[in-house]
């Protein structure tokens, strides 16, 4: 019988496999930030152990990096401290790190990638549960806890017991207003955050064949959302030509070796999946949250749901309490939520490719009045590159404000937070209560919908701003 | 993790039942960057009454805690296990302990010894009586004994193992080194490198 991506990538792993005992996986890559490592390094210290392996480890900083004034010494202690402690192991153990103010800091799952580090048919851990982000390259990559940190730091390996294997399959065009992270807000809704608990998820078909790297890396930054450990995308041509003479891809004959390796990933067609999951592309719609889980969304079409209509007497109180939190009452259409903040930015709308989409909108049009617009990109290697290409230019003559690579809003660690009460629309993956700040309420969106957001001041998609844009561009 | 063989020291009496983590550690300890130093942060509510049986000279470098019943509840935080070590015990018995908190304790080395509600009862008599009085913890022989005490304790074979040899999952993990260094030498030369090395 075949096997499956996800399979494959396992099986290739596997140092050590005895019954009754979880298989020992060897890792590929092991990316580390200041906030869960602390503890490892010091388990490490006290153990008397060195890191097995300095050449497959890298450290960035960025959960508690500010946005704004980085020359200047961190206010918070408690932020200061996280990274000085991270400053301190990494020299210590001999750690290449990243830190705040150097050209390849950013967010751990940003960086990854754009150095070329991340390949197909590696396995990538990271202290952090959007690890998931890098299975759009044909990785196997997952979030561990810093117990496992301090194992990988180690011995490279983990032991762990097999998931079972999930396959989400896109077909149909996606409608051009319809972006990946739509489509994987309404994959989320459609299977529900505990839907994938269990599983590795496979996100195939010929809607997701047609993404762009950065695209795929939006969806499988949020399996994590739908509750599974992983999400995985087969390397295709796109695949290669994102990795092609990036820093730490293959060079030359190695280049050749491993494509032909990457192209043996697919899974066979004979493979079976433990359970699947199809959904059609063109029926899909722009698509936001208007709850406290990412499984609370619907088409921004829609209006607010009515609690009372879920059968399922948890979910109906999920909702209740949800709408309670947000604000909102049933029936209200999604279009008439009114925002404050717009935040673009994250491992999941951080890169280049999202900043772009936001400021294609932002063009020659303004940030409402009494909103303010956050555009944080993922990395320095983003932000360079947005320069170059003017796009902070459109940002701040809209109104926006161009900030430092960084975490940042996506879950408040630094000074950049929602006062309570203070809704956002966020291209970030989580909208939990108090996420972005005590009191705060989030709205999952795409970067192209928080753009027409800012400039109409409420929840609203490209679509909505026809008649609005002046003609000046930049 | 360092082995457990066998273990002599002054012991704890602690007289309350139902101590959960969030009493031997409060929250706000967990922002530190450290598995030490939380040494302070021990029972830190109780330990502003100075009465509190920790406070009391008597006790002062005493390395077994003899707790009352559902020892460890609540939060699964790893901190109430390392703030319990870097205080200095190296034991604790109960009647009975919380299910993540045992399975934290073991993972790093810190004994938890379960003995009938009585038998810990009596224990208590005898270290309340004279301070000085020593408790064993015998690891090997899976006994407890102190003053006129001998009473037997079981720990499933594979912890004890664990427990005896001072083996982690690190140091297990460890034990398969040849095959961790026979699968390196195999590993593809096209595989990213962080540095060269
Ligand atoms: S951007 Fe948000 S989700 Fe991503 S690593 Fe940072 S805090 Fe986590």
């Amino acid at each position: 019988m075949g096997r499956t991506l996800a399979e494959k990538v396992w099986d290739d792993h596997v140092v050590r496999r005895a019954d009754g005992e979880p298989d020992l996986l060897f890792i590929d890559l092991h990316l580390l930030h200041e906030v869960t490592s602390p503890q490892a390094f010091d388990g490490l210290r006290q153990a008397g152990r060195p890191v097995r392996r300095l050449d497959l480890t890298i450290a960035t900083e960025d959960h508690n990096t500010p946005t704004l004034d980085i020359d200047k010494p961190i206010a918070d202690p408690v932020s200061r401290a996280q990274l000085e402690t991270l400053r301190k192991n990494c020299a210590e153990f001999g750690v290449r790190l990243h830190p705040l103010g150097d050209v390849e800091q950013g967010v751990v799952h940003v960086v990854g990638p754009q150095l070329g580090l991340t390949q197909p048919g590696t396995t990538v851990v990271c202290g952090d549960s959007h690890t998931s982000t890098h299975g759009a390259f044909g990785a196997l990559a997952f979030g561990i806890g810093t117990s496992q940190v301090e194992h990988v730091l180690a011995t490279q390996t983990l032991p762990l017991a097999r998931p079972r294997t999930m396959a989400i399959t896109v077909e149909g065009e996606l409608p051009d207003s319809v972006t990946a992270k739509d489509l994987i807000l309404a994959i989320i809704a459609r299977i529900g955050t505990g839907g994938g608990q269990g599983y590795i998820l496979e996100y195939r078909g010929s809607a997701i064949e047609k993404l762009s790297m950065e695209a795929r890396m939006t969806i499988c930054n949020m399996s994590i959302e739908a509750g599974a450990r992983a999400g995985m995308i087969a390397p295709d041509e796109t695949t290669f030509a994102y990795l092609r003479g990036r820093d730490h891809a293959p060079q030359g004959e190695e280049w050749d070796t491993a494509v032909e390796y990457w192209k043996t990933l697919r899974t066979d067609d004979d493979a079976v999946f433990d359970a699947e999951v199809f959904i059609d592309g063109s029926e899909l719609a722009p698509f936001v949250t208007w709850g406290t889980n990412p499984g609370q969304g619907a088409p921004l079409s829609a209006n607010v749901p009515d609690p009372a209509s879920y059968e399922d007497a948890s979910e109906r109180h999920a909702a209740e309490k949800a709408l309670e939190y947000m604000g909102l009452t049933a029936g209200q259409p999604l279009r008439e939520i009114n925002v404050d903040t717009v935040f673009v930015g994250s491992c999941t709308n951080g890169r280049i490719e999202d900043l772009r989409n936001a400021a294609s909108i932002l063009d020659g049009r303004k940030v409402a009045d009494g909103v303010r617009m956050l555009v944080v990109p993922g990395s320095v290697r983003v932000a360079l590159q947005a320069v170059e290409e003017g796009l902070d230019k459109v940002f701040t003559a809209a109104g926006a404000e161009w900030r430092h690579a960084g975490c940042s809003m996506c879950l408040g660690m630094n000074p950049d937070q929602l006062a309570p009460g203070e809704r956002s629309a966020s291209t970030s993956n989580r909208n939990f209560e108090g996420r972005q700040g005590k009191g705060g309420r989030t709205h999952l969106v795409s970067p192209q919908v928080a753009a027409a957001t800012a400039v109409l001041g409420h929840l609203a998609s490209p679509a909505d701003l026809s008649d609005v844009r002046t003609p000046a561009g930049v | 993790m360092e082995a457990f063989t066998t273990h002599t020291g002054r012991a704890v009496p602690l007289r309350r039942s139902n101590v959960d983590t969030d009493q031997i550690i409060p929250a706000h300890w967990l922002k530190k960057v450290t598995r030490d130093g939380f040494e302070d942060g021990l029972f830190e509510a109780w330990r502003k009454d100075e009465n509190f049986v920790l406070n009391r000279p008597e006790r002062k470098g005493a390395s077994v805690l003899v707790a009352g019943p559902d020892f460890g509840t609540g939060s699964s935080r790893e901190h109430a296990v390392w703030a319990l070590q870097n205080y200095g015990f190296k034991a604790v018995i109960s009647s009975r302990f919380a299910d993540i908190f045992r399975g934290n304790s073991l993972k790093n080395g810190l004994l938890t010894v379960v003995l009938d509600q009585k038998v810990v009862d009596r224990i208590w008599e005898v270290t309340e009586a004279d301070p000085t009085a020593e408790v064993t913890v015998d690891l090997e022989k899976r006994q407890v004994l102190s003053e006129g005490i001998t009473a037997d304790f079981e720990l499933d074979e594979n912890a004890r193992w664990r427990l005896l040899n001072g083996l982690d999952d690190i140091s297990l993990t460890l034990q398969n080194e040849a095959d961790i260094v026979t699968y390196e030498a195999a590993r593809p030369s096209h595989k990213p490198r962080t540095i060269d090395a």
